[in-house]
């Protein structure tokens, strides 16, 4: 299996940014931190393979969030996103 | 006292219990789950559940599905190929039996869905089971009346690997086009495509002016071909939504 095939995307990492956030995070828009595009969180590259979730810019690949579940807590890292733009 | 509610945010997403009450078989691999969902607050087409198996030891496997169904449907349906190396689809495709239970939550998503009020026109573009939200999407479309112009371009590796095939056949009308392209084998006298989709292809089935909205779902390197393409053929980036299918969805 090459990495081409494990690259996903945000619609992948809907159900755990579903447990954490109370509005739909796929359709807010986010800005990336490290080449400032701004992208739909659906349709940024996600990567599940590893452990947590992995969000990466589809511009540059920079690493835009990164999430990890185990028994009842959450990791969250949202460091290569300036904002988010988050629809009511 | 009760807390004001603050417009858009969503009620938590429970597992819930669902009863299957039918299934499908579309092709030798794939089977469609039809289930009676006592919880479900329904879902926009092109969402998806999540779906969980719980082993007697414990363990869990979790994978995603596409809903087949429309919100107007009163089940909810998915439609799972099974594939011979994975953990959940083997179970859903040959073991599942009516009567049965299955966890799941949802609807899960938001970016790749549409409503008829979002207009059009509407090209589809599926690859394999990639055709599952699209058809949530066409059975919308039809329960709503949509006049919204459409077209399915519909890639599958032979005429039986080809979902929904008699359901689309009465589907299409004047405003709603069905084109497959058969990539590894066609039935004599076949006359429609027979090769991936490329850019010609996307430039014959692409609708004129500002061309609409596009979706495109299936396999990874399937979705990135056709994205680049409608991109190529001028489409706007922000209106071509794309799902991609990973090895893991099994």
């Amino acid at each position: 299996m090459e990495e081409e095939d494990l690259k996903l995307d945000g619609n992948a990492a809907a159900g755990v940014l579903r447990e954490l956030f109370s509005f739909e995070l796929t359709t807010a828009r986010g800005r990336c931190d490290n080449c400032g595009a701004i992208a739909e969180i659906g349709a940024v590259m996600v990567y599940s393979n590893a452990p947590g979730v992995v969000l990466r810019c589809p511009q540059c690949q920079n690493v835009l969030m990164r999430v990890a579940a185990d028994g009842g807590r959450y990791w969250l890292d949202v460091r290569g996103i300036t904002w988010l733009e988050i629809h009511a | 006292m009760a807390r004001a509610a603050i417009l858009g945010r969503l009620a938590p997403v429970r597992w819930q219990l669902g009863d299957v009450v039918e299934l499908v078989e579309e092709t030798p691999r794939v089977k469609t789950i039809a289930l009676d969902l006592p919880d479900w607050l329904g879902h926009r087409a092109g969402q998806h559940v999540d779906v969980r198996l719980t082993a007697e030891d414990g363990y869990q496997a979790q994978r995603s599905y596409s809903i087949a169904s429309a919100p107007e449907n009163d089940r909810l349906a998915i439609t799972v190929e099974r594939l011979d190396d994975g953990e959940v689809s083997p179970y859903l495709a040959e073991e599942l039996v009516v009567g049965d239970k299955l966890e799941l939550r949802g609807p899960i998503g938001g970016y790749f869905a549409w409503d008829a009020d979002d207009g059009g026109p509407l090209l589809l573009v599926g690859g394999g089971s990639g055709v599952v939200p699209l058809m949530s999407m066409l059975r919308h479309r039809a329960a709503r009346r949509s006049q919204v112009s459409a077209r399915l371009l519909y890639s599958a590796r032979s005429l039986d690997d080809v979902i929904y095939r008699q359901e689309l056949e009465r589907l299409a009308t004047d405003n709603l086009e069905v084109l497959y392209t058969l990539t590894r084998a066609q039935p004599p006298g076949w006359t429609g495509y027979a090769r991936r989709v490329d850019k010609d292809m996307l430039e014959e089935v692409a609708f004129g002016g500002d061309h609409g909205i596009a979706f495109v779902c299936g396999p990874t390197r399937f979705v990135e071909a056709v994205a680049d393409g409608l991109l190529a053929v001028g489409y706007a980036p922000e209106r071509v939504k794309t799902e991609r299918f990973g090895p893991t969805g099994g």
